[in-house]
């Protein structure tokens, strides 16, 4: 029951098991210690473990508001409810060590001081979910109790409000807004509310058992430990891989210049991150902060690596518009924005001559929509079109002077409208 | 006592862009290419409180609001 000294943690107890089952689990980490709130309150705090579901918030800070709002007993709702198309590693983390999100989540209800969880995934993860609860429920490993709720297979899913919406039974998987509120003071049944990532809550449980200091032993001062990635386009299929924060992507993937050469441009944190230029991407120090600097944030690890040879335009444009029929369709800057931007991003991929304006028109649309909806989606959809103006300038150009690309074979993962799924 | 200060914030959910707030107070509030309210400046000058404030009533959706800035 050692601390694991290397750079893999939430990965290693794995040996190479698919599930890591509850007597595997016991085995390598044992159980959670008995300890009392405030010390894991401090612990949390003191390991300067940040939200990995894409907004990089201070989990002590947001447990500590929780804790403190007093007006009721509080919920924790363990976020698993992954609705980004390019994303997989929360619904991996809960298939092969369930048992390490469910300790987080115990940890965090002993923290703000109650009893309730509840474990917001989507359709795949549940059984295994069931499964483990079962295994938990027969060794009474816990005091608080476990309810699982099934989130719409939706890219806006998991975001907080959406997910309180979700658990509340109204409007599922549709955002709300908050306002000067929080779903930290009144969320799931009006209580403060702690929506926390899964793969965060792993963590979590990894600090309680060994400490800040040991949480800090990898990674750098303001991006501390690792941080699980879903990786695209190194190799045949999408891969889940544990990276220290602090490396380069360039060395923690094994891509040497040779590969690099291969690699068009570099798309961080998801359909709402932000694309980067191959070089900046790789060598870069693998942090937020790097990542903010250069325009484009680590989100919840999603990191594709676009090949030479696809239309980085005709990509864009797939993707804006999935994002755009993704919206809620509640806010008026939204609906309208985003399906401007998605025509927009269409004309430069396939019809460039039609894109009143020029290029320079992209980041002026995406100045109409930032800062404007009731959640960040907008804001998202907008740092994508921004950033890809910019790393795919050049290519832009060619369109402009020699008309658009043959059309080649699709990349990136989008999935279809709802509409004509349930057709 | 020092005086409070406030911010107007739009629920853009309740909005549906009736434009009433931009007409009432054009100092702060313009119309986007659709006609959904843009606010300009943080925090809403003296001399337009009473105005700002009349004119989170007129909104026939209730969906601008008058916020402390002082208060979290």
């Amino acid at each position: 029951m050692t601390a694991p000294t290397g750079p893999t943690r939430l990965l290693d107890a794995s040996g190479g098991a698919d599930v890591v089952g509850l007597d595997a689990h016991l085995a390598r980490w044992g159980a959670l210690p008995d300890v009392s709130p405030k010390v894991l309150l401090d612990a949390v705090d003191r390991s300067g473990l940040r939200g990995h579901g894409g907004a990089w918030f201070p989990v002590g800070t947001k447990w500590r508001a929780v804790a403190g709002s007093g007006r009721s007993k509080p919920v924790v709702v363990a976020n698993g409810a992954e609705g980004e198309p390019a994303s997989g590693k929360d619904r991996y983390l809960l298939h092969h060590s369930p048992h390490l999100v469910l300790d987080g989540a115990a940890a965090a209800a002993r923290a703000i001081g109650t009893d309730r969880v509840i474990v917001h995934v989507t359709a795949g993860p549940v059984a295994g979910v069931h499964a483990a609860l079962a295994e938990r429920a027969r060794r009474r490993v816990d005091t608080c109790s476990f309810e699982v709720v099934v989130a719409p297979d939706r890219f806006l899913s998991g975001q907080e409000s959406a997910a309180v919406a979700t658990v509340n039974g109204r409007n599922p998987g549709i955002p709300t807004f908050v306002g000067i509120r929080s779903v930290r003071d009144q969320g799931v049944a009006g209580r403060p509310t702690l929506v926390q990532n899964v793969e965060t809550l792993a963590h979590a449980a990894l600090i309680a058992r060994y400490g800040p200091e040991w949480f800090r032993s990898v990674g750098t001062a303001d991006s501390p430990g690792t941080a699980l990635l879903t990786v695209t386009g190194r190799w045949e299929a999408p891969r889940i891989v544990e990276v220290p924060y602090g490396t380069t992507l360039g060395k923690a993937l094994g891509i040497d210049a040779g590969a690099a050469a291969g690699i068009q441009a570099v798309l961080l944190g998801g359909y709402g991150g932000g694309w980067l230029p191959t070089s900046t991407a790789l060598t870069m120090p693998f942090t937020e902060e790097s990542a903010r600097g250069h325009g484009s944030s680590l989100g919840a690890g999603v990191v594709v690596l676009l090949p030479t040879g696809v239309c980085p335009l005709a990509e864009a444009a797939r993707v804006v518009r999935y994002l755009e029929g993704e919206g809620a369709g509640q806010c008026g800057p939204c609906v309208n924005g985003l399906d401007v931007l998605a025509t927009s991003m269409e004309h430069l991929a396939y019809r460039p001559r039609s894109l009143r304006g020029g290029v320079a028109a992209l980041p002026t649309l995406c100045g109409l929509v930032e800062g404007r909806g009731a959640c960040h989606h907008p804001d998202g959809v907008a740092r994508f079109v921004r950033t890809a103006v910019d790393a795919f300038g050049d290519h832009a150009a060619l369109h402009l002077s020699r008309g658009p690309c043959q059309t080649t074979r699709p990349f990136l993962s989008v999935p279809a409208p709802a509409a004509s799924v349930a057709r | 006592m020092s005086r409070a200060r406030y911010k107007l914030v739009v629920d853009p959910i309740a909005c549906d862009g009736a434009g009433v707030c931009a007409e009432l107070l054009p100092e702060m509030i313009t119309l986007d290419p659709w006609g959904f309210p843009i606010i300009h400046g943080d925090e809403v000058p003296d001399g337009l409180l009473e105005l700002a404030r009349r004119t989170t009533v007129s909104c026939p959706r209730l969906a601008l609001t008058l916020v402390r800035l002082d208060k979290r």
